[in-house]
Formats: C-alpha cells, sequence, structure tokens
C-alpha cells in the first residue's frame, strides 16, 4: 500500500433518483495519513457527507460508487462484500453522527450499546465488556459511569450523548474517526467541549479524524489539513493555514469574506457568494462554481479545471492559477 | 439614530406548565423570567443565548403570539399588553427561522405574499395587489415570474427571503427576526444578513433579532442582550459587549465560539464551561448560572444578582463584577 491511512482516488458517486441521476461525488480524490485530521468544509450537498459514508460502505440507496478506488488502512473498499465490511466498521474505522438524538437506539441502556460494538469486535466477554465500557465513559468525561451505563439515551443531555456515541466509536481503537458535523447540533458552550475532547482523544489514541463541517470556525482550531468542497468536486485542498492565509480557489476566497468576525472593531458589510447554489440534478458543464465566480472566464464554462499544484499539499481546480494554459493563449479571459 | 423607545418589555414573563413525574403534579417552566428591555427607534437589538433559555419565547411573547404570563409591553408609548392586536399587526411582524416550515406549500409565493395585504386591505383592486406583490419581490431580490411559484420550488435562501417579503408587505415598523438565518447556508447567510441591514436603511426599519450565533448577532446589532435560561443576564452596546463583557456567562459564550482564523484559535485561551444548562423545570437558586460559574459562591446560591446599570448603557446581573474585571 503507500503512506496514506485513506486514499480516495477520483471516485464518482450518484444517486439514482426518478427525477434522473444525481452526481453527488464528481472526481473526488482526498487522502488522510495516520494520526491526521482532515477537515471537509462544504455546503449542504456539497457531497462532504456522502464522501465519508461511501468511504464505511455505507453509501444509501439509491446511491451508487460508479467509479473510482476507495482504499482505508490496506483495503479496497469498494470491491468488498457487506460480510467483509461489517468486520472493519466500528473496529477500523467508526463514525459520531451530527444529531446525537436519533443517532442512538432509545429502547436500550447506555451500557447496552456501548457493549455492542465490543462484543462484535473482540474476544470479550460480557463481563469484560462492562469494564471497558466504563473506562470508555470515563475517557469521555463522563462522571458516576455505573449510573449512567443503566440510562437510557433520552435521561442524558444533548452534549452527554453525543459523548456516549464518541465512546462507542472508540470502543475498539479504530484507526479513523470520521465525525460528521458532530457539534452542529450542539450548543456553543458544549460545542467547545467535544471538540476539546475529541483532539485530546486523539492526542492520547493516535486515531485519524475526518471531521466534516460548514463551521469555518470549527475547523480552524483543530484540523491539520482542510478539503474544501463544492457541488461534489473537492475544489481545493492545503493545510489549515494555506487555506485561511492564502486561500487560491476563488470559492474558498469568498467563503471566507462572508463570514462576520466576532472581535472586529469596524463595522465592515459582508461581502456574499452571490447567486444560488448548484442545482445538482442540472449541474453546471464546467466549473461547478463558475455561475456565481466573479472572475469566471468563457472557459471555466465549459470544461473543469485540473488541479494546480501550490506546493506543500496545497491543490485548487481553478483556471486562473493555470498560467501555462494562459500563456498558450489556450486560455482566454 | 433618535433615541425614542420604540418597543419596550417590562418585567416580561412567560411560564408554561408542565406535567410533572406524578400523576396530579404540575410543574412550571420559566421560559422567560422577570425580563425588561427596550428597542429604540430604527435600532437593532440582538438576543442571543443558547437552546431553551428563552430568547424566542421572548420574542413571540413580545408580539402576543403567545399570551404573557405577566409584565407589560408597550409599543410607541401605549401599553399593548391587552389591547386588539390586529392595527398592531401592520407595525410589528415577525420572520422566522425555518423557511421550510414557515411558508404554506399548497399557497404560491404571490399569496403567501398577498395574504397580508388582503387581511389589512392594503389594496383596492386586483392590479394594486398584483404590482405591490411584484414590488415587495422585488424588494427581496426575487423577481415578479417567482410569485406563481410554490415554496418547494425554492433554495432556502430564496425561500427566507419569501418570508421576509411576507413581513414587508404591511409595511412594518418593527420586525422580529428569529433565527432567521440559522437554517441557511453559510454562502447564503451573508446575502440574507446585507438584506436586513439594506432593508434597515431604505425603511427605517427597527429589529428584534434573535439568534444563538454572536458573531452575526455583533455584526447586525447595536445593542446586546444575552440570555441565560429565560433570565437576561448582560445587556450592553454591541462593542461594549464584545471586548469588554462583564458577565461570566457572556464572557464564556464569547470565547467559546470558534474563530476562523487558525493562529488566534490555538493561541486562544479558552473557558470552557463546565456541565451542561441546566433543566429550566428546576433551575438552580439565586443565580441561574452559578452552577457552571468560576466565581460561584455561597452568596450566588442564595441571593438572585439585581440586572442593574453598572456603567452607562451597560447592564449585568453578577454579584461578583468587580472579581470578574
Amino acid at each position: 500500500m503507500n503512506e496514506y491511512l485513506v486514499d480516495i482516488r477520483n471516485e464518482r458517486l450518484s444517486f439514482f433518483t426518478p427525477a434522473g441521476e444525481v452526481k453527488s461525488l464528481n472526481d473526488v480524490s482526498l487522502t488522510v495519513r495516520e494520526g491526521e485530521v482532515l477537515g471537509i468544509v462544504g455546503e449542504s450537498g456539497s457531497g462532504k457527507s456522502v464522501t465519508a459514508y461511501s468511504l464505511m460502505g455505507l453509501t444509501a440507496h439509491p446511491g451508487r460508487v460508479i467509479g473510482g478506488d476507495i482504499y482505508f488502512n490496506g483495503h479496497h473498499i469498494n470491491m468488498m462484500t457487506e460480510r467483509e465490511m461489517r468486520k472493519i466498521r466500528g473496529n477500523e474505522v467508526s463514525i459520531i453522527f451530527q444529531d446525537p438524538m436519533t443517532s442512538l437506539n432509545p429502547v436500550y441502556t447506555i451500557g447496552n450499546q456501548i457493549m455492542e460494538a465490543i462484543l462484535l469486535h473482540t474476544d470479550k466477554n460480557k463481563k469484560q465488556a462492562y469494564e471497558r465500557a466504563r473506562e470508555l465513559l470515563t475517557l469521555v468525561g463522563i462522571n458516576e459511569p455505573d449510573k449512567r451505563l443503566k440510562q437510557y439515551p433520552h435521561e442524558l443531555s444533548g452534549g452527554m450523548r453525543q459523548r456516549v456515541m464518541i465512546a462507542i466509536a472508540l470502543a475498539c481503537e479504530p484507526k479513523l474517526l470520521i465525525a460528521d458535523e458532530p457539534t452542529t447540533a450542539l450548543d456553543v458552550t458544549i460545542q467547545a467541549q467535544i471538540l476539546e475532547l475529541m483532539i485530546e482523544l486523539k492526542n492520547k489514541l493516535g486515531m485519524a479524524i475526518i471531521l466534516i463541517t460548514h463551521d469555518l470556525g470549527v475547523v480552524a482550531g483543530t484540523c491539520d489539513r482542510i478539503a474544501v468542497m463544492y457541488a461534489g468536486k473537492v475544489v481545493e485542498t492545503g493545510t489549515t493555514d494555506d487555506i485561511f492565509y492564502h486561500p487560491s480557489h476563488e470559492y474558498t476566497k469568498g467563503l471566507l469574506l462572508s463570514v462576520p468576525k466576532l472581535k472586529e472593531l469596524e463595522h465592515k458589510k459582508l461581502i456574499p457568494i452571490e447567486g444560488q447554489p448548484v442545482d445538482m440534478l442540472n449541474p453546471p458543464a464546467g466549473c461547478p462554481f463558475a455561475p456565481r465566480c466573479n472572475s469566471c472566464m468563457k472557459i471555466c464554462l465549459r470544461t473543469m479545471p485540473e488541479y494546480t499544484d501550490l506546493g506543500k499539499d496545497h491543490y485548487s481546480a481553478c483556471w486562473l492559477l493555470d498560467k501555462a494554459k494562459f500563456e498558450k493563449g489556450e486560455v482566454q479571459a | 439614530m433618535e433615541n425614542k423607545k420604540l418597543v419596550e418589555v417590562q418585567n416580561l414573563k412567560q411560564y408554561f406548565s408542565v406535567s410533572g413525574g406524578g400523576f396530579f403534579e404540575k410543574k412550571v417552566v420559566k421560559a422567560v423570567d422577570d425580563v425588561s428591555f427596550y428597542v429604540n427607534k430604527g435600532e437593532t437589538l440582538g438576543l442571543v443565548g443558547e437552546s431553551g433559555c428563552g430568547k424566542t419565547t421572548t420574542g413571540r411573547t413580545l408580539l402576543r403570539l403567545i399570551e404573557p404570563t405577566d409584565g407589560k409591553i408597550l409599543y410607541d408609548g401605549k401599553d399593548i399588553t391587552h389591547a386588539k392586536m390586529l392595527p398592531y399587526r401592520r407595525k410589528m411582524q415577525i420572520v422566522f427561522q425555518d423557511p421550510y416550515a414557515s411558508l404554506d406549500p399548497r399557497m404560491t409565493v404571490g399569496d403567501i405574499v398577498g395574504e397580508a395585504i388582503d387581511i389589512h386591505k392594503l389594496a383596492a383592486n386586483g392590479n394594486q395587489r398584483r404590482d405591490r406583490i411584484i414590488e415587495l419581490l422585488s424588494l427581496v431580490g426575487l423577481n415578479s415570474e417567482h410569485a406563481n411559484r410554490y415554496p418547494h420550488e425554492f433554495s432556502g435562501g430564496q425561500r427566507q427571503r419569501v418570508g421576509i417579503a411576507r413581513a414587508l408587505a404591511v409595511n412594518p415598523e418593527f420586525i422580529v427576526c428569529d433565527e432567521p438565518i440559522s437554517a441557511l447556508d453559510v454562502s447564503i447567510q451573508a446575502q440574507v444578513v446585507n438584506m436586513f441591514e439594506e432593508l434597515q436603511e431604505k425603511m427605517g426599519l427597527t429589529y428584534l433579532f434573535i439568534a444563538h450565533n454572536l458573531s452575526v448577532v455583533k455584526h447586525i446589532s447595536n445593542r446586546i442582550g444575552v440570555m441565560y435560561l429565560g433570565k437576561l443576564v448582560e445587556l450592553a452596546d454591541s462593542y461594549e459587549l464584545t471586548f469588554h463583557s462583564i458577565h461570566p456567562y457572556t464572557r464564556s459564550l464569547i470565547s467559546a465560539i470558534p474563530v476562523a482564523d487558525p493562529e488566534t484559535s490555538r493561541s486562544a485561551q479558552r473557558i470552557v464551561l463546565q456541565g451542561d444548562v441546566p433543566s429550566p423545570v428546576n433551575p438552580p437558586s439565586g443565580c441561574r448560572f452559578r452552577t457552571r460559574c468560576p466565581y460561584a459562591d455561597q452568596r450566588c446560591a442564595e441571593e438572585e444578582p439585581e440586572f442593574r446599570e453598572v456603567s452607562s448603557g451597560h447592564y449585568a446581573a453578577c454579584h461578583h463584577i468587580d472579581k470578574v474585571k
């Protein structure tokens, strides 16, 4: 294999709906190294969750991976059977969802749900699994673990439930934790607790994390690298600093300018990205962002740009960066 | 800005009764408990707080969409706590949080906006009504052909524009904006925020802007009130509040906001609050924030802090203002 824990190459994934084919992922390539935190940011429908789910073999009907390769920890995910997938899921890779209210089963106790993962993937007997569950709850910062293990999800607060979700996800010490908008449903003060916990656990256990969010503030403080997605495409990837301080794609730039900053002394008018999100049933032919882009050129409407290597793992797909083509006169403004 | 109070609430209370654990047991949730503030004409007052703190209930009670349990609501100096609301509905409007749930799916956008025109008899004939609808739609950045479409044909941002057009249909003076952007995508949020600002300039509107996102509230508001468990804990000019907050809750709220700047967030000293917001059915005695407050002592448990003016225009409710400084 290679140096990457996750290596997604040119993945294409479509949902075959009655209204037509929705190309949810259109040539997506992503990598995650061991122990790295990758943030995926994008708007709703940009394909960030779909990418992560397909990595776990959890693409929902009527969706299907129709091209490309997904490698994770030496497994060729899109070639595996459901039976093989089950051995990996919850063991080598786990996921925590946005809404802790609905992702826990209301009719089983917390203890039951944590122990399920342990009993399924390890040789531990019930007693050992219970011990491990206690240990996990302590690890995620829940007091009185014995009492909590006997409680049902509705007896816990939102923040507490998300901690339980994390405990379940970490039960088998996975190599990769996928966090799909883990704090979106939580209040800011609770969000700060959960993010802090996730980073602390990462440092302790050494797993890699894919953090999916639409909040640029959340990725700024937690991620090593960021992938920006728009309409089923990764439009730019780079280190957190590169994305924030040297954004090169027009969408990334626009996104950064459109959020109000709390600690700003004067009142500046926000600079919004004009236009409406892409209709995924009828995406534009060229660059998906072209219809909303201020620097849109003729070629942008026709052909999707290639990635330009900007050094230090920083890639961006924008015609403006393709200097070679400019010089040859192939691209006209 | 002229400092004329347009809307004022005094000791507003909104209690909901809920059934308790026992069969005959009745419990009371004090969703809004003794809240007083005013909004000056032409200004934007922001209201922030976490879920369940009573900010939405305050907004709705103020419009008497829910009748207040106690307290007084004044509009333009007149007590409207028990008044007939129809004439005031023309002056006070609301934009709701969820643009998917707040528009009737069986009505065209034109009819949604036109309904208010019909109720208040603002158009003499069909032509006038149609012109007015088109005028309103163009005001919010939509065009005349949108009038014949149904809400499901629009994106979230466009639907929120329809919601705003509906609120503007009666030419109101005052609009309660109840989390109007939290259901929208980041790139669309800025569009809607800018539109609120432009409309305010153009029409001299007064807003009560309710949201949980302090960065957005600070951007749009002149003054900000912070709520916690049904109480206002701090209220000040928006710059004063973000840079010189007094109340420990406001401070932790500000420090908990993730900053979209890697260097700042790496070096930031976070005050991470421990624990969860207590249940409003059974709030802590004394100061309601004391269970999570780093400064709490015996006095906080026994005595409820008074909401008082600390410096000019800056109000806070805390026993330990000197220590926090």
